[in-house]
């Protein structure tokens, strides 16, 4: 396993936002966690990344201990979080951006390389690359906080919502590109998703979260045919 | 009257420069950490006393002084940092005002206790050499300290937005939590932040003080300069606070001029309380703050 996540507890004050979460990931995986709003999605990748403390549980990545580690320790281990919300650096131009992505020295070796395949797999942010970030419009702005976190040449890409607030036809060409570099670079992803249709279709295998555990977890085509997941949450 | 308006805007413009270059110190700390440093001005009184003690122990120009001056401001700015602002960062206003008011009246009182309050000088062979160019008398030392402090503007200028780490300074500035995702150890990114503000505040400190008094309330005016001049040009905007200390050193020659030899700053604390309420985010912020 490239990421094993056992028994996570985190509070926030007396509410509970995740209660003994477990999660496994194989390299080469692709797997998606839906689940509502408030289900602990964000949580979860916030724990990954080190930005949040969590009171109890593990996290094995690449069969290191990696709770506790500052959040850009954690990135150096290999793992890129593509934060909810963009959260492009919007003073900053494209270009700047992305070389932001390949700040540490283990990506920054291969920067020039990196650059060429994000411009290959997003034209438009060769075109805009002097532009500056907060300019983009919200696709465009998700395309490039996507192309940022590859940029780290992460062991583990994990995406929060890269379909939130983008419109149905942007969200389609978003998920091809996903798809297209998880085929070429067989790159582990965990993909959070509101959208849980577009989710599981790009996902070997997904976890369905709510109030902070897991309800449901399985291959993508059998959470698709759930029935509960199909009233809960695909609307028929 | 109006034949000394030149002479009045040089004069304003050479003593602005090292203005600018004190306030884009402090601005570079509130902007990338996010700290109001109220011993700011302390940092060039600690650069000055740094220059003088060299200068009376060996003799050598005060601008050689920079060599040594720069690394030790440097040090002290990244370990204040690490041992005191970083503990403050994300507590309210009011503590942050404490601990660095506190530390003003600390630095102030040690620097009186260790060099005594006499006003000293430095004395050098280019002090009295002035230049006259087409009616405008320019002081040698003046115009020294004046390019010391645009060539380090310049530098700075060049490391936060052609480098790497500068780069990564801007990032942890526009969003911190995001700059570590990227693998930006902001820790480190702030503790370099606080090294280059007290280095180029000192080094300011070095630059003028071939014609004034070292004193150890020195910074006193200077830091209250570079509050005014900060908020003028936008917190955290560098470039607002490039020209509005350029701005405030040509007020106060003006007012000097035409107010009183004591009273130079009143002319531009008015432009500053006017601009304030005609433009209260500041002379160069784009919307509202």
């Amino acid at each position: 396993m490239l990421l094993t996540v056992n028994n996570m507890h985190v509070s926030y004050g007396a509410i509970k936002a995740l209660q003994g979460i477990s999660i496994s990931v194989k390299g080469g995986d692709c797997i998606a966690i839906v689940g509502g709003n408030g289900a602990g999605k964000t949580t979860l990748l916030k724990i990954i990344s080190g930005l949040l403390k969590p009171s109890e549980g593990s996290i094995t990545f690449n069969n290191k201990n990696i709770v506790g580690m500052e959040p850009y320790n954690v990135a150096a281990e290999g793992i890129a979080h593509v934060p909810e919300g963009r959260r492009v650096f919007s003073a900053l131009s494209v270009l700047d951006n992305l070389i932001m992505g390949s700040y540490l020295p283990s990506a920054k070796k291969d920067r020039s390389q990196s650059l060429e395949y994000m411009f290959s797999l997003f034209p438009k942010l060769e075109e805009r690359q002097h532009q500056l970030a907060g300019t983009l419009s919200g696709g465009e702005q998700q395309m490039l906080a996507v192309a940022r976190g590859l940029m780290l040449k992460p062991k583990l890409l994990m995406l929060d919502e890269p379909s939130s607030g983008l419109a149905p036809i942007i969200v389609e060409q978003m998920y091809e590109k996903l798809a297209e570099v998880h085929a070429q670079s067989s790159m582990t992803m965990i993909v959070v998703e509101q959208n849980v249709p577009v989710a599981l279709s790009l996902a070997d295998r997904g976890y369905v979260l709510e109030n902070g555990s897991v309800m449901l977890s399985g291959n993508s085509n059998d959470l698709l045919n759930n029935p509960g997941v199909k009233e809960a949450y695909l609307g028929f | 009257m109006a034949e000394i308006v030149p002479q009045i805007i040089v004069s304003g413009l050479l003593i602005g420069g090292v203005y600018a270059l004190v306030s884009v110190g402090l601005s570079l700390l509130f902007g990338v950490v996010d700290i109001v440093n109220f011993a700011h001005g302390e940092f060039l009184m600690l650069g000055m006393y740094t220059t003088y003690w060299i200068w009376v122990f060996s003799g050598v120009d005060p601008l050689i002084t920079l060599i040594i001056s720069i690394p030790v401001m440097f040090l002290t700015g990244a370990l204040l940092m690490k041992y005191l602002f970083k503990r403050v960062i994300d507590a309210s206003p009011l503590t942050q005002i404490f601990l660095t008011v506190g530390l003003q009246i600390l630095l102030q009182n040690v620097a009186l206790m260790a060099f005594s309050a006499n006003y000293r000088t430095i004395q050098v062979v280019y002090n009295e050499i002035v230049w006259n160019i087409g009616g405008v008398t320019i002081q040698i030392s003046r115009l020294i300290a004046f390019f010391i402090a645009i060539l380090l503007s310049i530098i700075l200028w060049l490391f936060l937005t052609r480098t790497d780490m500068g780069k990564a300074m801007k990032a942890s500035q526009l969003d911190r939590e995001t700059a570590k995702l990227m693998g930006i150890n902001t820790d480190k990114i702030f503790m370099i932040a606080a090294g280059i503000s007290a280095a180029i505040t000192g080094a300011a400190g070095t630059a003028i003080s071939t014609f004034f008094y070292v004193f150890p309330t020195v910074g006193v005016s200077f830091g209250l300069m570079a509050y005014i001049t900060v908020i003028l040009g936008g917190l955290g905007n560098l470039k607002g606070a490039f020209v509005g200390g350029l701005l405030i050193g040509v007020a106060e020659a003006f007012g000097v001029q035409y107010v009183g030899a004591d009273s130079g700053l009143l002319l531009a604390f008015i432009i500053f309380i006017v601009l304030l309420t005609i433009k209260p985010q500041g002379l160069f912020s784009k919307g509202v703050a």
